[in-house]
């Protein structure tokens, strides 16, 4: 070793004498990360920690903020109710059926209580599964006409935890602009790619869907293992029209994507015996991957439902948050579905049909004409949200000074991807009910709603036609419009 | 040098005026030997579930799980086949243990179904499969913590009264015309009955949380949760958009250093400062029936400014001297916590959840809080079921009856647990809290433990993966004021003989069996971490 020493060439050894000489300066030297060139002393985090001042937890809320006061309802909420004291028609509820007073159902209820109780102690994988639940799973199977049906214990819940649960990051839905908000959230929890398609636009969504299977042409491995949804609901409770189901399902097998359908609106009220929008337009309900429904508009109980076939609905039992990790939903609630299932079976004549005519100048009623729950909209917008606002709400108050109970559409406007413009709900398709029990008003049905009418008319005639044709608002002339109707 | 704050208060300058009473949770490490063979039980499972796999596929053995439809079979499959890999051979072999369907109220006793063979369209029972009931099950499953789980007596009859009156349904949201007078006035109890300024009441206990964290916090925001939350408060934390921390389950150095850095640093990449940091604990935590250590927390949150979240699920009317949940255990001060939740589900015998605090915070929920909006409101005999028994704790309907139920609880609780212990069973958690959870360790006692529990009568419920991690299975034992001493004994004969029988009492520090002494407040105890 000592001799290859002396034999190696002269600057071999130089050169490794400098190579050596710099690994131990490497060695020796101080290293720094190249992000965070600074370390802060003890006493500068102290500083630190005293100065930082967060915001209030809350942000401070006027007195007068539009939704701070809610209306106080005394008394059960069926078709005559009691707002702040008033008795009013209730034309706010979405009572389609009639179901919410009905004396069987009442009785179905009590006598759950007498055996169970209220609640259920526990979800239903720790003896939270009751035998009302499965017979109420098995008779909403049987009523859709698919193989399986599970039951959530609360409506917003049901399409938000059903979406995740099949669709992972990575997927793609293309959904309506008009979803509603708890189809929104669903789809936020996701974490897919979501796109909009023009609402009930089909030439809109088929351009997407082109769009999206040139990608897959481009990327074939991705696209073998990205799942595609489409998202619509049955009846739009945000526009009140009815999605075009039939061209939805040609889309479905041209393109291969699934299908999920949101019947909260529309279970119980359209189609022959109630069985939805499915029913109405005669399409197979096997096409359809998931149907999804709350129980808390026509079945006029608490909670919701999803059916389809068992492939599909088994995985929410292992996969769906708000099933698993939920107290099950109390079995008196469940038995006056079951009994509100059994009405609608025995009796399918009892749907909507319902009013729709023109109104005045001023308002535009938004939605079809089978639709149980209507818009009425400004036809002529002030430049901001929130005069219409106040101007539909003296509009409201007034109607309810006359004893008819209408109600404000609410919408969270930071939150919503797609504001839908100021409106009120008027729930024309609750008369149908009457007609099953006029018997029970003094005057006939007709003369109610014609008074319903009349008192809009008026309201829309004294407030908004009275304040003088322009385009901006003045608050001013609309506080003397309110001053005018006081004094009559 | 992170560790200022709780360093002072172990080393005791504060601890004196922290704890107002011993507090003493253990959580006995894994003997080597056990954890060596559950693992190697799990790979046994997995080489199996490869094996089985196969066979289905190809076609050696019969599929009976559901298919897609024909037309549909060339779209994108539905699931992955890993996915499904634990739940298609290691849960469907033992799956009689869960979704029990029962067919009475769920109280001390109930009446199982029993089916007669498993209709392999996976998970669920099918009605029409049930052939014979078990009665009088002892029932040690439910969270029936007080005991209201009952069809007579006086919630029931006012809740059968708010039936005949109003109804079953509402139709309606809060905002729109779904007000009840009802629903205000259960708000004022539950402001009362927690001691804070207002309340306010939602349908559903994991809606409430999912649906308001994201009112409380945003972009900007900082949210310190927990390891061991529930996946009500951690889908709210993710829909909220904040940044969300993770601290080591109930160690409150980890909660401190994550402060500290939070603050000191700002936000992640631009250093802006936080908008808020929320700090989400839960009361009581079900997997491992700890109890928060909610004065720490408390002391920490008003040092470095943050705001607390309490979720109060398990325990609001189980602990504490007069049932008003974990800051009364401690005999704290409600405004102390910024936002108190909580769900009527388990120890009212109702169903729901709510949310208290400053008028303000209230105030500002009932104007966008998405459930206020968009949900429909709280069904009215719910309603009154929860008035009814809150009244009954608080003890205004003039009975004595809440506050023996208090007492009774914490007594089962505590002999229910010194007895486990002094049997050899390694037992988690805190010795107050009525959620016991036992360890079972290895995957094949699971389904042996509940099967043999259920041939006894006695009906429990065990846990596996995913809800824990994956060595340390358990079985979840909730103790209930309606259990007397005697039903105790019982199940603890029998959990006795079933232990011996499949080897269960891993515990090596076995305690000597004391005399029975009466619960000495001034002795000290060594804290147990």
């Amino acid at each position: 070793m000592v001799q290859a020493f002396y034999e190696a060439p002269a600057y071999h050894l130089i050169l490794e004498g400098i190579l050596i000489l710099w690994i131990i300066r490497l060695l020796f030297s101080k290293t720094y990360k190249l992000h965070e060139t600074y370390k802060l002393t003890e006493k500068e985090k102290e500083d630190l920690i005293e100065e930082w001042q967060p915001d209030p937890l809350v942000p401070p809320i006027s007195k007068d903020h539009p939704s701070l006061n809610y209306d106080v309802v005394t008394g059960p909420p069926s078709h005559k109710i009691i707002i702040n004291g008033k008795e009013c028609i209730n034309f706010a509820s979405f009572n389609f059926l009639g179901l919410l007073d009905n004396e069987r159902v009442k009785q179905k209820a009590l006598a759950s209580l007498k055996k169970y109780g209220v609640g259920t102690c526990g979800p239903r994988g720790f003896y939270g599964t009751f035998d009302v639940h499965l017979e109420l799973e098995s008779r909403l199977a049987k009523f859709m006409k698919t193989e399986e049906a599970i039951i959530y214990s609360y409506g917003f819940a049901t399409i938000a935890s059903a979406i995740p649960a099949y669709s992972k990051r990575g997927d793609i839905i293309f959904v309506d602009e008009a979803a509603c908000f708890s189809i929104q959230k669903g789809l936020q929890a996701s974490r897919s790619f979501i796109k909009y398609f023009k609402h009930n636009d089909m030439e809109d969504l088929e351009r997407l869907l082109k769009e999206q299977e040139l990608e897959d042409q481009k990327n074939p491995r991705k696209a073998r293992v990205t799942r595609k949804f489409i998202v619509v609901e049955g009846l739009y409770i945000n526009t009140a029209d009815v999605c075009p189901l039939p061209e939805l399902v040609k889309l479905k097998y041209k393109y291969k994507v699934r299908i999920f359908l949101e019947e909260s609106m529309s279970f119980g009220v359209l189609g022959e015996h109630g069985r939805g929008v499915t029913e109405h337009f005669g399409v197979n309900i096997d096409d359809i991957d998931l149907i999804s429904a709350n129980m808390e508009n026509a079945v006029a109980s608490i909670g919701g439902f999803c059916c389809g076939r068992s492939f599909v609905i088994d995985h929410q039992r292992l996969s769906g948050q708000g099933y698993c990790f939920s107290a099950s939903l109390p079995p008196m609630l469940a038995a006056a579905a079951i009994e509100a299932l059994n009405i609608m079976e025995e009796d399918p004549g009892t749907k909507c049909c319902s009013v729709h005519s023109n109104l005045t100048p001023g308002l535009r009623l938004v939605g079809v004409p089978f639709a149980p729950a209507l818009h009425l909209q400004l036809d002529r917008s002030s430049g901001s949200r929130d005069s219409d606002m106040q101007l539909l709400r003296n509009i409201v108050d007034y109607c309810m000074q006359r004893q008819v109970a209408l109600t404000l559409a609410r919408y969270l406007e930071k939150e919503e991807r797609f504001l839908p413009p100021p409106r009120y709900v008027n729930v024309g398709g609750n008369h149908a009910s009457w007609v099953g029990c006029s018997q029970r008003f003094q005057s006939d049905p007709w003369d109610e709603l014609a008074k319903c009418k009349n008192s809009t008319v008026k309201a829309v005639e004294l407030i908004v036609v009275a304040v003088p044709h322009t385009d901006q608002y003045d608050l001013q002339s609309n506080n003397n419009s309110r001053r005018t109707d006081k004094k009559e | 040098q992170q560790k200022v704050f709780t360093d002072m208060c172990l080393r005791g300058q504060h601890h004196g005026g922290l704890y107002k009473r011993p507090f003493v949770e253990s959580f006995e490490e894994t003997p080597m030997l056990v954890a060596v063979l559950t693992y190697m039980g799990y790979g046994i499972l997995t080489i199996f579930g490869y094996l089985r796999d196969f066979l289905r596929q190809w076609k050696i053995e019969r599929c009976h799980i559901a298919r897609e439809k024909e037309e549909q079979r060339d779209f994108v499959p539905l699931y992955q086949d890993f996915e499904n890999f634990y739940t298609r051979n290691l849960y469907m072999r033992i799956r009689d243990n869960w979704n029990r369907p029962i067919c009475s109220v769920p109280g001390a006793k109930m009446d199982l179904m029993e089916r007669a063979s498993f209709h392999w369209s996976f998970l669920v029972c099918y009605y029409s499969a049930i052939i014979s009931f078990l009665h009088d099950v002892i029932n040690l499953g439910s969270y029936n913590y007080l005991g209201f789980a009952e069809n007579t007596g006086p919630c029931a009859e006012s809740a059968a009264e708010v039936t005949v009156k109003y109804g079953v349904g509402v139709a309606s949201s809060r905002q729109e015309i779904g007000n009840l007078d009802r629903h205000e006035e259960m708000e004022k109890l539950v402001a009362k009955f927690l001691g804070v300024e207002s309340a306010m009441a939602f349908g559903m206990g994991f809606a409430t949380n999912s649906m308001n964290i994201p009112a409380l916090t945003g972009k900007g925001c900082l949210i310190l949760s927990d390891e061991l939350n529930h996946a009500s408060l951690v889908l709210g934390a993710r829909l909220s958009g904040s940044i969300i921390r993770v601290f080591k389950h109930n160690n409150m150095q980890s909660l401190e250093k994550l402060l500290r850095e939070a603050i000191v640093h700002g936000q992640p990449r631009t250093h802006r400062p936080w908008k808020k940091i929320l700090i989400v604990v839960e009361g009581i935590y079900s997997m491992e029936g700890s109890i928060v250590r909610l004065p720490e927390v408390i002391a920490l949150k008003k040092h470095y400014r943050a705001y607390l979240y309490l979720d109060e699920a398990h325990s609001i009317g189980a602990l504490g001297p007069r049932g008003r949940g974990v800051v009364d255990y401690f005999g704290l001060d409600p405004c102390d916590v910024d936002v108190m939740m909580g769900t009527f589900t388990k120890s009212f015998g109702a169903a729901g959840g709510y949310i208290a605090g400053k008028r303000e915070l209230i105030e500002y929920l009932r104007s966008h809080s998405h459930s206020a909006v968009y949900a429909t409101s709280m069904s009215p005999p719910v309603v009154e079921q929860i008035i009814t028994s809150m009244k009954c704790i608080m003890g205004e309907d003039g009975t004595t009856i809440g506050c023996e139920r208090v007492r009774r609880l914490a007594e089962n609780t505590v002999y229910f647990r010194k007895r486990l212990r002094e049997m050899g069973f390694i037992i988690y958690g805190n010795k107050d809290s009525p959620v016991v959870p036992m360890m079972l360790y290895m995957p094949a006692k699971i389904g042996a433990f509940g099967r043999e529990m259920l041939k006894r009568n006695i009906g429990v419920v065990v846990v596996g993966f995913p809800a824990t991690p994956i060595i340390e299975s358990r079985a979840r034992f909730c103790i209930s004021a309606s259990h007397s001493r005697e039903l105790l004994d019982k199940v603890l004969g029998a959990i006795c003989e079933v232990g011996d029988v499949l080897q269960l009492k891993y515990s090596r520090h076995r305690i000597q069996p004391s005399l029975v002494r009466p619960f000495d407040d001034s002795v000290y105890e060594d804290i147990d971490d």
